[in-house]
């Protein structure tokens, strides 16, 4: 093999044998946040005011002021995001290892299930059936759930009903399972979370981010175009804002995907 | 009898809109005393400590006995109509445009006799009216003389019209339609004869109880406005701007938090986006285009109101963000009142205490029921008021504070 890796990756980067796939929503003011209990501190939506536009404050350019939540839009969650990550080393995301920033998917499809119950819950059993098809999942991967969930906007995306968000994600036994026996390197979701809308009322609460954060990994949702990507082979490339002590981050995560026919 | 106030056509695309004009302003220092007392619907002149004589116009001393005792107090509002003019012409640009005109010269029974604009229906010399102080497309205060009993349809009277900011026929946004107040103040509205009512609701994607009650009202649409961001206030003018006649800020934002809490600064961040920062965003969208409408006709943009906590006036601890996001909610209310003179359009502040709403459940009555408020907001418009103090709490507070603004501040929260 040519010993110039960078050199066959610009390669098939430019002859387009390795496709570039944006997992990203875009960010604007209506896209739903968390939402938490009236009374508790809540996450700022995206916001953009302007500065100017070709005009008297600026009259030849054209920029603007943000705001957000660290948890907004898709978004990166470092373990200081979760109390039982708290204490570890490197847990935010300004101090998270670069290595891990580009690291192996494995994509599980619950589209139908998720498309059945939006309270579908992936477990232990979904996640070896698809073992048996694609091996076993390799140590400091992402899995990522892919439900479809991201084709829709709004309430329906949201769905918040008077008992709370109803949408999918992992049960808590997968989630243990995933981290300890397989060491995975984080979890993805097309929801407004890493965990199911009904979480706070598995054991623990919201498992993905109990489990995930407490031995040091990370999660990453509000993902989209999740079927573009092949089960197993996509490599993805996720790294936060370098924000002092920062939680997480909106971030752009990018899938590189080597086409089939050429591979 | 007043003729009764038709449904407006719809506007010729080919005429030009009529800019505002407005009646002469100027006024003394000393004659602001009659200012305040219509921007709450009072009828006050000045009296004399020494010799209780009533006088007018406002003055330094007492005609009668030379006295500098001079105080506004409450005087009673009968009045006989001496004489009564029906004006064909003037050189004034905003009276020429509204000719003819009445006004006539009425003896007060507490003494003064007062030129006045008149009711339609007061009949001749002789007659005994009731008489008011009201607010002028100016802003400033002026007699009004009304028949002593009702007749018919005379709040439609063009005269009167023109002092008050009556929603018959009018287009109204309600800002937040998720507020407890959204639903009777659509209520009160559409009792009110308002033509459409536009209520704002943000973050459509969130669900809330009276959705449904909103929209089955006749009458109603809901729009997105989400009062936090630039962008939606801005697009929501872009589409209704040229229709709202009667805007109501209802934007409110109650999270209890303690001065020295962890997370105190976030609360009044968020306080302060929800509702300066909305209102600013609300005016700097909705104003423009309101002050240039202030003439549009019978029905065009009249009045802008913006319902605030008392505690804005003197801080109450156990609301403090509240009472921080309001005080400066008055301030900006103020100054939109200033950019919105020149268009006619009356700002109206309504000061409520606690609401009889979740966010106040562990506040003891007496609290301000929704449709009790909502009455205060239509009477106001009705009576072209320009402040409106509504429930015990503001009513005590507004009197106290008149009295001894440092005896609130020190009781606050005992």
């Amino acid at each position: 093999m040519n010993g110039d890796i960078l050199g066959v990756f610009a390669e098939a980067l430019a002859s387009g044998r390795i496709r570039v796939v944006d997992l990203t929503c875009t960010l604007s003011p209506d896209f739903p946040v968390i939402v938490m209990p009236p009374e508790l501190g809540q996450s700022a939506p995206f916001r953009m005011e302007r500065i100017s536009h070709y005009d008297g404050s600026g009259p030849a350019w054209y920029w603007n002021n943000l705001s957000f939540g660290e948890h907004t839009g898709t978004h990166f969650d470092a373990p200081i995001h979760w109390y039982t990550g708290r204490d570890l080393p490197l847990n935010s995301v300004d101090t998270l290892p670069p290595a891990d920033m580009i690291a192996p998917a494995c994509v599980i499809n619950c589209v139908a299930q998720a498309a059945r119950d939006p309270d579908f819950l992936l477990t232990i059993s979904d996640v070896t059936k698809w073992e048996e098809q694609h091996g076993r999942v390799p140590a400091r991967s992402w899995v990522l759930l892919r439900t479809d969930w991201s084709n829709k906007t709004g309430a329906a995306y949201a769905n918040l009903q008077p008992d709370g968000a109803h949408t999918p994600g992992p049960d808590a036994d997968v989630m243990r399972w995933l981290v300890e026996e397989r060491d995975i390197l984080g979890f993805g979701t097309e929801t407004i979370g890493t965990d199911a809308g009904q979480a706070g009322h598995f054991s623990p609460p919201y498992p993905a981010h109990h489990y995930l954060h407490g031995a040091g990994r990370y999660g990453l949702q509000c993902l989209a175009n999740l079927g573009q990507l092949p089960p197993v082979g996509a490599m993805i490339v996720a790294a936060p804002l370098k924000i002092q002590n920062g939680s997480g981050s909106p971030l752009r995560v990018l899938a590189l995907v080597q086409e089939r026919s050429t591979g | 009898m007043t003729e009764p106030l038709a449904k407006p056509k719809r506007k010729n695309p080919l005429a030009r809109t009529r800019q505002p004009l407005l009646p002469p302003s100027a006024r003394s220092r000393k004659a602001h005393g009659l200012t305040l007392a219509a921007s709450v619907g009072r009828f006050m002149l000045q009296c004399c400590g020494e010799c209780g004589r009533y006088t007018y116009p406002a003055r330094e001393a007492c005609p009668s006995c030379l006295s500098s005792a001079l105080s506004f107090r409450d005087a009673p509002t009968g009045g006989l109509l001496l004489s009564e003019t029906r004006i064909e012409v003037t050189s004034d640009p905003y009276y020429r445009e509204r000719m003819p005109w009445r006004a006539g010269l009425v003896k007060l029974d507490c003494g003064p006799n007062v030129v006045t604009h008149l009711h339609g229906d007061c009949g001749g010399s002789g007659v005994r009216v009731a008489m008011s102080l009201q607010l002028d497309k100016a802003g400033q205060a002026v007699f009004f003389a009304k028949p002593v009993s009702e007749t018919p349809h005379m709040e439609d009277d063009p005269q009167w019209r023109e002092l008050i900011a009556d929603p018959k026929h009018r287009r109204v946004l309600i800002s937040d339609g998720r507020s407890a107040t959204a639903v009777a103040l659509v209520n009160a509205l559409k009792k009110a004869g308002a033509a459409k009512i536009f209520v704002g609701v943000a973050e459509q994607w969130k669900p809330f109880e009276e959705r449904s009650s909103l929209e089955a009202i006749e009458g109603v649409e809901l729009v997105d406005l989400d009062l936090t961001s630039e962008r939606s206030v801005q697009e929501l003018a872009m589409d209704i701007g040229a229709k709202v006649e009667i805007l109501v800020n209802t934007a409110d934002h109650v999270r209890p938090a303690h001065l020295f809490d962890a997370g105190a600064a976030n609360t009044v961040r968020d306080a302060m986006d929800h509702t300066v920062m909305g209102l600013m965003r609300l005016a700097q969208a909705f104003g423009p285009v309101m002050r240039s409408r202030g003439a549009d006709g019978a029905t065009g943009a009249v009045a802008w109101v913006n319902l605030l906590s008392v505690h804005g006036l003197s801080n109450a601890p156990q609301f403090g963000v509240h009472s921080v996001a309001h005080a400066a909610c008055l301030s900006l209310s103020q100054w939109l009142r200033n950019e919105l003179r020149p268009g006619g359009i009356r700002v109206i502040n309504a000061f409520t205490g606690p609401l009889d709403t979740e966010w106040f459940q562990t506040v003891p009555p007496p609290k301000v029921a929704p449709k009790a408020l909502a009455d205060a907001i239509i009477d106001g418009l009705k009576r072209g008021l320009e402040d409106i103090y509504i429930g015990d709490v503001a009513k005590d507070i507004e009197a106290r504070l008149f009295d001894n603004p440092k005896a609130v501040e020190r009781e606050a929260g005992r």
